[in-house]
């Protein structure tokens, strides 16, 4: 390794005879035994270097080129007079969108080709070379840069005097934790969001409404095999922004199925369902899209973003899919109206998982 | 002043450098820089193509910001897009609208500066896999490759955020998906979601904040990165492919000034006419299809932008039911697992150039580029990590996948699950052995020459076919290479072998037993000698 110190013979030819003994090659195997590189191989003219007629046409194309997308740079500010857009026709944001579109995709294309076209058929054509220096600095300057930080140590103390620089360093430390604390105000001071997380608008005798019209249903309402989105009574009259946080726990899928279709793990739990309609929290287990597909024939639930799929008849439970746990179920009955109302709220956190989940 | 009288500045050019320089020095620049050489190949034109595309969304975002605003304020949708008219959104989303419908030019502006974004990440993916493999990432530019990974992740991140900003049902989705991952990190995770969102989701503050990091944040770090990294590019000079000619200590090509200058020059305004076209022929994210975000309703198959396609992936890929309970907090294995899978992958990306110095224990600067064939190992490797990617991002797309080519759900994932942890295999047993082959080919090229299907029938009734030597130039491509052999095991100077001795020689003894060496000339005498009896 200490030949890693040899300066400038760190470079090494890939033929690398001369100088492969002074450095670390690691695993590489440099043979002596290589052929010499040739060198450069002979200049190859173009054809404008020959034929003085392809020389003028290719000058000829270039500051055509140029010209043209003068042209398309002024048909795009036409279009933009021309094409305008036409509330009533939504047509016109096409025609404006292309014609735009085009006009700058002329006046950008026709630069481009030229410039390039200049640089590889008029531009003189001779490949040069460049000498490379290894990266490192020269020993001498190598030298000073460490004499340099060595003086400045003196004259400070930074290295004696290890009480300065101790302080100096721990005041470091703990000047960005105010700008920490300070970030706490990102969220309202006053809310835990376990609380939040655990709780939804669902509560005994609340009706479920239509998902948006907030319209009440009857049990009746529903024929075996339908499904309806719902929220929760009063959720649709919620100020807007209370709205959607409310919706995104609370949404549930409604479906009518056969009472003898349905697989029950207690009577209790039978009791959450009434005359073989079930509702389910909508909102996925797994990170919390809504599990919006129904598969009428196979009774499952189907998350179309990362296809966790729900069984229905069995409570819910996952079958297939990245999900861990089965839907939450809302147990309903109905009020004396015949309206469907919950029972009672989730009995579980609806949603993804998260760390105090159970807590 | 003697120095300025002696200074032609005849005409206005001359006049307004001498003015310049007099106070900028910049004739040095000009000096240093102007016939600074460029290698000259098509594939260095994939970094190219991502700095521009940075330039461009850059010109059309600054003209996006104008009109977008960064709100989650309810509004009723009155603009021209009769379907939504109405509705109520979010004032964010109503503006996009607005932009797309109301605002002349305004749906070209948005279109071109999504393909550019998409372009961004695209080109720099591509960019990534040039260096990987050809070894550009060796000793000198091991900390560039480093620079250069930190801006692929910060332009997947500005492409996030920037996705998010209309506020639409698709965007929204994939925040409600961040906030769901973020969820089930331990101990703080409820927290993070609490504090990004600003309460509980979707909250009224999301759109505004990732507006700030959009525009203002991301793009000012990914800024300094490009600069860094160009800055590293000047002080290493561009490498160049082995060849005639070329070697360690010199590079072949052209000057900035002209010809560097006009072609890339001309190149940027290429590369910004594509774009433009694809913007104006080529609908992307119509977010009047989907419309505003609720968080009940989705479409199916949903998805994320192609670069987010591999992380989503991921979460599709993980086997049901793997959720626990210890200690009495949730441990969302179904969650976490994808997520160490992602960041072990993006660990490894980062940490290659510094496995394969280490392994090699080469200290030489590199600067002419390997074959990739001429790196059996690391090809092999890159191409197992391109599989494991491209496995995870078809995962994004099963859904479509399935409806497609009419087959199961279950069918395509579970097929996926098996190629997530065969392919790789795979790819790296076939490519290793693809690349020796190439390697015996050239060999065999280098020392019999070419078949020039010429037949000829010798005196003792056997026909051969002549071959063709090389020219030198064709031959110094094919034998101008270093291979590498595996390491020795031998105790250090205390007369021990550690374990960290023992894991190098090992992996060394994995990237080189297979080797080819390249031809000699004594071999090629040998069988010029040969051939002639």
């Amino acid at each position: 390794m200490a030949k890693n110190e040899s300066g400038p013979a760190d470079i090494v030819p890939a033929s690398g005879h001369e100088r492969s003994t002074d450095v670390v090659l690691g695993t590489a195997v440099v043979s002596p035994d290589a052929f010499p590189d040739p060198g450069l191989p002979p200049h190859r003219l173009r054809v404008v270097d020959t034929d003085p007629k392809a020389a003028k046409k290719a000058e000829r194309v270039v500051y055509a080129l140029f010209y043209l997308s003068i042209v398309g740079s002024v048909f795009a500010v036409f279009a933009y007079m021309f094409f305008a857009l036409d509330p009533n026709d939504l047509n016109s944001v096409r025609l404006n969108n292309l014609y735009i579109g085009l006009g700058i995709t002329l006046s950008l294309l026709a630069i481009g080709i030229a410039a390039v076209h200049w640089g590889k058929a008029v531009m003189a054509d001779h490949e040069s070379v460049d000498e490379r220096h290894p990266t490192r600095g020269s020993e001498e300057t190598r030298a000073r840069a460490i004499e340099i930080f060595k003086e400045a140590d003196a004259e400070s103390g930074f290295s004696r005097r290890s009480l300065i620089r101790n302080g100096l360093i721990a005041s470091l430390v703990a000047f960005p934790l105010p700008a920490i604390a300070l970030f706490r105000g990102l969220a309202p001071m006053d809310v835990d969001p376990n609380n939040e997380l655990k709780h939804t608008m669902w509560e005994k005798g609340l009706r479920l409404t239509r998902d948006p019209s907030g319209l009440p249903i009857k049990a009746s309402d529903l024929t075996i095999g339908s499904a309806f989105q719902v929220i929760p009574e009063g959720l649709a009259d919620l100020p807007p922004h209370e709205r959607l946080d409310a919706k995104a726990k609370a949404a549930v899928i409604l479906v009518r199925m056969k009472p003898e279709e349905l697989n029950w793990t207690s009577a209790e739990r039978e009791s959450w369902s009434y005359q073989g309609i079930v509702a389910y929290s909508k909102i996925c287990t797994h990170v919390g899209c809504p599990v919006a597909l129904y598969e009428q024939q196979t009774h499952h639930l189907l998350c179309p973003c990362h296809q966790s799929q729900f069984d229905l008849e069995n409570e819910c439970k996952v079958i297939f899919g990245p999900a861990a746990r089965p839907l939450p179920q809302l147990p309903i009955t109905v009020d004396s109206e015949g309206y469907l109302v919950a029972a009672r709220g989730f009995d579980q956190p609806v949603g993804p998982s998260f760390w105090e989940r159970l807590n | 002043m003697s120095t300025v009288a002696t200074n032609q500045q005849t005409g206005f050019v001359g006049k307004a450098s001498n003015y310049l320089d007099e106070r900028t020095s910049i004739s040095g620049a000009v000096k240093e820089f102007g016939r600074k050489i460029f290698p000259d190949h098509w594939s260095f034109l994939l970094g190219e193509v991502a700095l521009y595309s940075f330039v461009i969304i850059l010109l059309s975002g600054s003209f996006l910001t104008f009109f977008f605003q960064a709100s989650m304020d309810v509004v009723t949708y009155t603009g021209s897009y009769v379907p939504l008219k109405g509705i109520e959104m979010s004032a964010a989303m109503s503006s996009t609208l607005d932009i797309s419908f109301d605002l002349r030019g305004g749906l070209l502006m948005r279109q071109i500066h999504h393909w550019a974004a998409l372009l961004f990440v695209a080109a720099i993916g591509l960019h990534m896999l040039r260096v990987f493999f050809t070894g550009a990432f060796r000793k000198p530019r091991e900390l560039n490759w480093s620079i250069g990974f930190v801006l692929f992740v910060l332009a997947m991140a500005e492409g996030f955020t920037g996705y998010s900003l209309p506020d639409d049902l698709l965007s929204g989705n994939g925040l409600r998906i961040i906030d769901g991952m973020v969820n089930a990190v331990p101990v703080v995770g409820t927290w993070i979601t609490f504090l990004l969102f600003g309460g509980e989701f979707p909250g009224s503050d999301i759109v505004g904040r990732l507006y700030t990091l959009h525009i203002l944040l991301l793009p000012a770090i990914l800024l300094i990165f490009i600069v860094l990294h160009l800055m590293f590019v000047i002080i290493h000079k561009h490498t160049q492919y082995p060849g005639p000619g070329k070697t360690e200590n010199n590079v072949v090509g052209f000057p900035i000034l002209p010809v560097y200058a006009a072609k890339a020059g001309g190149f940027f305004f290429i590369v910004f006419g594509v774009v433009a076209l694809m913007a104006s022929l080529v609908t992307i994210n119509p977010i009047w299809v989907y419309g505003p975000y609720d968080p009940s309703p989705v479409s199916a198959g949903t998805q994320p932008d192609w670069y987010i396609g591999f992380a989503d992936g991921a979460l599709r890929l993980i086997p049901p039911h793997l959720e626990t309970v210890w200690l009495g907090y949730v441990w969302s294995w179904n969650i976490l697992i994808p997520i160490l899978i992602l960041l072990v992958f993006l660990a490894a990306v980062f940490a290659y150039p510094f496995i394969e110095a280490w392994v090699t224990g080469d200290k030489r600067e590199h600067h002419l580029l390997d074959r990739p064939r001429n790196a059996p190992a690391r090809t092999a490797i890159g191409a197992a990590g391109v599989t494991f990617y491209a496995v995870l991002w078809a995962a994004a797309s099963s859904d479509i996948i399935a409806t497609h080519f009419k087959v199961t759900m279950e069918g395509v994932i579970n097929t996926l699950q098996i190629l997530l942890i065969l392919g790789p295999i795979i790819a790296f047993a076939v490519t290793k052995r693809v690349c020796l082959a190439l390697q015996k080919k050239d060999r065999t090229m280098a020392l019999h020459g070419f078949e020039t299907g010429r037949i000829v029938r010798m005196p003792g009734g056997e026909y051969i076919e002549v071959h063709q030597q090389l020219d030198e130039y064709d031959r110094w491509k094919l034998v101008s290479f270093n291979d590498n052999a595996p390491l020795m095991l031998r105790p250090n100077p205390k007369g021990k072998i550690t374990g960290g001795m023992r894991a190098r020689a090992r992996l060394s003894r994995w990237f080189f037993e297979d080797r080819i060496a390249p031809v000699t000339p004594t071999e090629h005498a040998l069988e010029l000698e040969q051939s002639h009896h």
